[in-house]
């Protein structure tokens, strides 16, 4: 009974890998190509079905843009001819990495702004704390605590 | 005190991101702009649905505001929505429809069963004009201007209340 369960076990976590291998297989003169295909299909966002790349998406939108994709390929564009393309027709919507220009500033350079902040948070803290507890006691602190001192020795 | 309140920042920094994403919950994915805004109308060299003979192009579209209706016979929506361009064209807006990724014979029964608002209709059955208009489900609307700019995009179905809230005033604005 366990190793009939565990084998279903085993069938599930298959059912993922068996689910991908839907869409068409291409034809590459060389392997730099099919990766450069792989990179964008990968990248480029479908946008009939809101979160996921063209190369796993069988809407037919995904098939066409995969097959202008590759037809640019073998017509010798590169990658951003490519992307400009897509991004021409159907709005940076289909780039899932946005590109680094003046209204995605905010964008890319939150995440970091956010890092430096808390770094420097943290620097602020941790001296703060060290100059509070390595500090020379005042004029006034050091005649409180002799008095406190000579007090205790005299009662 | 100032101390205290410096405790509330992570609060109110928690507060204000999730004002900001409950917001987005509620935004249409399909409502975003599309890429042609203010652009011309690609450049195409079609048949007509009508008439396989005659090859039309960007050129049809100049000289008068028109509504290219891209649609399908494969599209239950596009039917939905032949009552609301038929209203429309009554109301004297000239329509000019994409048969998108289409047969011939079935765009044609379309026209025949559900009525016909188009003064012609481009025959795009490999998807081509569809691809350039960044299409990418049917029904799609586009307002064209007389100079062949597009200048408003409706994506998916027509309601019979956009016609007058919506469709009509844009196209009165760009007359």
């Amino acid at each position: 009974m366990a190793l009939i369960i565990r084998l279903l076990l085993c069938a599930l976590l298959l059912l993922p890998v068996l689910g991908q291998a839907a869409v068409e297989v291409r034809q590459f003169d060389d392997p730099v190509t099919e990766q450069r295909y792989r990179d964008l299909t990968a990248t480029l966002r479908c946008p009939k079905c809101e979160n996921q790349a063209i190369d796993d998406s069988e809407s037919p939108i995904a098939t066409d843009m995969r097959e202008r994709v590759y037809r640019q390929l073998q017509d010798g564009r590169s990658d951003k001819e490519i992307l400009d393309f897509m991004v021409s027709r159907f709005g940076d919507y289909v780039l899932y990495n946005p590109r680094l220009e003046g209204r995605t500033l905010l964008l890319w350079g939150l995440p970091a702004g956010l890092v430096l902040l808390g770094a420097l948070v943290v620097v602020f803290m941790v001296r703060a704390r060290r100059r509070t507890s390595a500090r020379d006691l005042s004029a006034e602190e050091r005649q409180r605590l002799e008095a406190l001192i000579k007090r205790e020795r005299t009662e | 005190m100032k101390r205290r309140l410096l405790l509330l920042l992570p609060l109110i920094g928690f507060l204000v991101l999730g004002a900001f994403l409950y917001m987005g919950l509620s935004i249409n994915p399909f409502d975003r702009d599309s890429a042609l805004m203010a652009r011309e109308f690609p450049d195409f060299e079609l048949t007509t649905l009508e008439d396989p003979e005659r090859v039309v192009d960007a050129s049809l579209l100049e000289g008068e505001v028109t509504l290219v209706n891209v649609w399908g016979e494969w599209c239950p929506t596009c039917k939905q929505e032949m009552p609301q361009l038929l209203d429309l064209a009554e109301d004297g807006v000239r329509l000019v429809g994409v048969d998108y990724k289409d047969t011939r014979e079935k765009g044609r029964e379309f026209l025949a069963e559900f009525g016909n608002p188009f003064e012609v209709n481009i025959f795009d059955p490999e998807g081509s004009l569809g691809f350039d208009l960044g299409v990418y489900g049917a029904p799609e609307t586009f307002l064209v201007d007389r100079d062949g700019i597009i200048r408003y995009h409706h994506t998916g179905y027509i309601r019979p209340e956009d016609v007058s809230e919506t469709i009509l005033p844009e196209v009165e604005k760009w007359r």
